[in-house]
């Protein structure tokens, strides 16, 4: 009897390997049987409503206008090159919102651990303010009460007779190729590959001799000089064209439309508080030991903030960084609050409205998304597991 | 004999005390620290002034119309015209009676619980968790003797604070059995969870909103129909249970494993190991957490306002949008930041208070 203890299969219920087989078993069943039932539900809801599915509609001309597309792009042009410019346009405000954001967020963050009482109090204010209001609100709050109700293209803002601000947005410089651009170009690759060389001689003599070499005043002095030179002798690499009044609006430049500026002001207002915020407690998370430890090597402290404690504090910082820039590029889909042609209000908006095709829109909307957070937080584990503490 | 007196200490030095000491200390130690803080003073200077004359000294305060709004300042004449509507949406203004009791049940009904002496405080709050909402439910919407108010018809702060309550209400129990779930030994449970969460926690809130009001009427049986605010709330609940369920599982994996050894060396079921030992714990640590969720979760709420439901922030941009109000945009908008401002800064420094009292724990 004592023998089957153990090895006997019981199909009872308190044999907790058969319980935790019929368990899966019950859950795999509901899930398969729930999706099955919303197949066939819908199914049968399309062919009521003489919904053909398929993604045959991606190949059918849109007939739209579209405000921003950085691809060319014709009313006659296909649904799935409108999918292409949302996407392209998402990914334009989550550039440049990420970029602003992690400036503005490490300079709040280092701010509001300074030992200067009002800088630190200013910091703390404005952490405090903006990451309590949604972001929406302040989204419609920069495109309806401050930038529609700027005056028109004629008294528009003028910043140096180059940049303009008005109700049709704001107003740049745009640079076109001059004859020096190849020169420029290849005077940067240059420099580049001098300033790789130069900083592995110097650690290689740094390891041989231990004597120190300023690397980064020597790096800087090669990426300005010899572009500089390029400038000097084959002339500038761009030439820019200023916008300029013509009729009603202006002619030439580039431009950023008011919704692109409502939605870039306010996603790195609102993210940049998150961020001073992370910045601040990767700072204080590295403790005041490790500062004597360094001091006490001997180190100044320029090499103890960047040899001891920013590499200790970026460990903390990193992962919950690249979460608010995964937050940043969901909460630019806000943009459909304001009409910003990115992927949701232009894909899973306007083309769902023409088409009807709802599931495949929301599906390959919601598949976009899925497939920049799934990388993303894949990166992030590898990076993680790369700088994880060794610990015994 | 002499006995030797000690002469009275002397005052430290005028400048290492006081108003003056913590000036150089704290404003002017160095050189950058002075720029720094001119900086500063010039920032503070270039903005507060104009803001407050803008929003106090030359705003508007008394009339009914717009043309009352005579000075330069902010007309908050707009915010007290319309503050009906951006508290409670189109609800009948003769039935408002109603969202104001069930705001008053709440906040009587949970003030015993911030109480530490109260008696018996765990089956007073399930209790008045299960009464409550049938209670609000019953007052808001009617039926049973009052007049029935359509959902289409709520709207306001009101609307924003349904979807957020219920939201969190129907998320934290998913939330939970999400995240047990994640850590299950058994592989299929595993799989089907994780797949969940990491889709919800993948998508934006809005697809979500967009999907709930395309999608869900083609998942359902021809004639079967919610009405707009159920579907949204189903979305927000699925998404926002993905949230709890990372926060719930967080508090998990900080529960040492002697505390799930110890359960079954009592002879404790797995059930039973988790609601009697590991949970209790578990979920006491990561309060502040959901805290923070239902922070994200109010002000997702104002998504809403895609879908066309009538919260707080789209009650405002359609008062702007009044032609009898043309320009009261900013006002709207500064008035709807200042609400959710106030409602997300409280729960922010309650949440941190909640984490310095309940920090007791798993401290050898």
């Amino acid at each position: 009897m004592q023998n089957q203890i153990g090895t006997s299969r019981s199909f009872s219920l308190s044999d907790p390997r058969f319980r935790a087989w019929l368990f899966q078993i019950i859950t795999l069943v509901a899930v398969v049987s729930m999706g099955w039932f919303l197949f066939d539900n819908t199914q049968t809801n399309l062919q009521h409503r003489g919904i053909t599915s398929g993604f045959g509609f991606l190949e059918n001309s849109a007939g739209f206008g579209i405000a921003q597309h950085l691809i060319s792009y014709t009313e006659s042009d296909t649904y799935a090159r409108v999918f292409v410019i949302g996407l392209l346009n998402t990914l334009l405000v989550s550039a440049i919102g990420i970029v602003f954001a992690t400036l503005l967020g490490f300079i709040l963050g280092v701010a509001r651990l300074s030992s200067n009482w009002m800088v630190s109090k200013l910091a703390t204010v404005y952490i405090e303010t903006f990451r309590n209001i949604p972001p929406l609100l302040q989204i419609l709050f920069w495109y309806f009460a401050v930038l529609l109700p700027l005056p028109g293209p004629r008294n528009s803002l003028n910043i140096a007779d180059s940049f303009f601000l008005s109700n049709r947005g704001l107003y740049m410089p745009e640079g076109h190729t001059a004859d020096g651009f190849v020169a420029f170009v290849v005077a940067v690759l240059l420099a580049i590959v001098g300033t790789v060389l130069m900083v592995r001689w110097a650690n290689k003599r740094f390891e041989a001799t231990g004597v120190p070499f300023h690397k980064f005043w020597a790096g800087l002095a090669i990426m300005v000089l010899i572009p500089a030179i390029s400038v000097l002798a084959f002339g500038s690499p761009f030439h820019w064209v200023a916008p300029a009044l013509k009729g009603f609006n202006f002619v030439g430049g580039w431009v950023m439309i008011p919704e692109l500026l409502a939605l870039t002001i306010a996603l790195t207002a609102y993210t940049a508080a998150f961020i001073a915020e992370i910045v601040r407690s990767g700072i204080k998370s590295v403790s005041h030991g490790q500062t004597e430890a360094a001091h006490s090597l001997g180190l100044r402290n320029g090499p103890t903030l960047r040899k001891v404690i920013i590499p200790q504090a970026l460990r903390v910082i990193i992962p919950p960084l690249t979460s608010q820039y995964l937050n940043l590029a969901k909460n630019s889909s806000l943009a459909a609050g304001i009409g910003y042609p990115d992927m949701v209000s232009l894909f899973a908006g306007t083309v769902l409205n023409q088409t009807g095709q709802a599931i495949e829109v929301i599906a390959i909307t919601m598949s976009v998304y899925l497939a920049i957070s799934i990388s993303i937080s894949l990166l992030m584990n590898w990076y993680n597991k790369r700088i994880a503490l060794i610990e015994r | 004999m002499t006995t030797h007196t000690f002469k009275p200490d002397m005052p430290p030095p005028r400048k290492s005390v006081g108003a003056v000491a913590w000036m150089r200390a704290n404003l002017f130690s160095n050189w950058l620290n002075t720029l720094l803080t001119l900086f500063a003073i010039y920032l503070v200077w270039l903005i507060v002034p104009p803001l407050l004359s803008w929003t106090i000294f030359d705003a508007n305060w008394v009339g009914t119309t717009r043309a009352d709004c005579t000075k330069e300042g902010a007309c908050w004449v707009f915010i007290q015209q319309r503050f009906g509507q951006f508290m409670y949406g189109f609800y009948p203004s003769e039935l408002r009676w109603r969202v104001d009791v069930t705001v008053w049940l709440a906040i009587i009904g949970v003030a015993p619980l911030f109480i530490n002496k109260f008696p018996r405080k765990a089956f007073y709050g399930i209790g008045f968790l299960i009464i409550y909402p049938l209670v609000a439910f019953w007052l808001l919407h009617g039926g049973l003797g009052l007049e029935n108010v359509a959902t289409s018809k709520w709207g306001g702060l009101m609307l924003t604070l349904v979807i957020a309550t219920v939201g969190i209400a129907g998320a934290l129990p998913l939330g939970i059995v999400l995240a047990l779930g994640r850590r299950s030994n058994m592989p299929a449970i595993r799989v089907v969870c994780v797949t969940f969460i990491e889709f919800w926690r993948g998508v934006p809130l809005i697809t979500v909103l967009f999907m709930s009001s395309v999608m869900l009427p083609l998942f359902l049986p021809e004639g079967m129909s919610f009405d707009k605010l159920l579907r949204a709330l189903i979305g927000v609940i699925l998404f926002q249970s993905a949230y709890v369920a990372e926060v719930v599982r967080g508090g998990l994996q900080a529960i040492p494993k002697g505390q799930y050894e110890a359960a079954a060396a009592m002879g404790l079921g797995y059930w039973r190991s988790m609601g009697l030992v590991i949970l209790p714990q578990a979920l006491k640590m990561v309060i502040p957490g959901i805290v923070n969720t239902f922070i994200a979760l109010f002000k997702d709420t104002s998504l809403v306002i895609i879908i066309g439901l009538f919260d707080l922030l789209n009650s405002v941009k359609q008062a702007a949008a009044d032609p009898a109000w043309l320009g009261m945009a900013t006002e709207g908008y500064v008035f709807a930041a200042l609400v959710f401002w106030i409602f997300c800064f409280g729960m922010s420094r309650y949440s941190m208070h909640l984490e310095r009292k309940l920090d007791t724990g798993h401290k050898r």
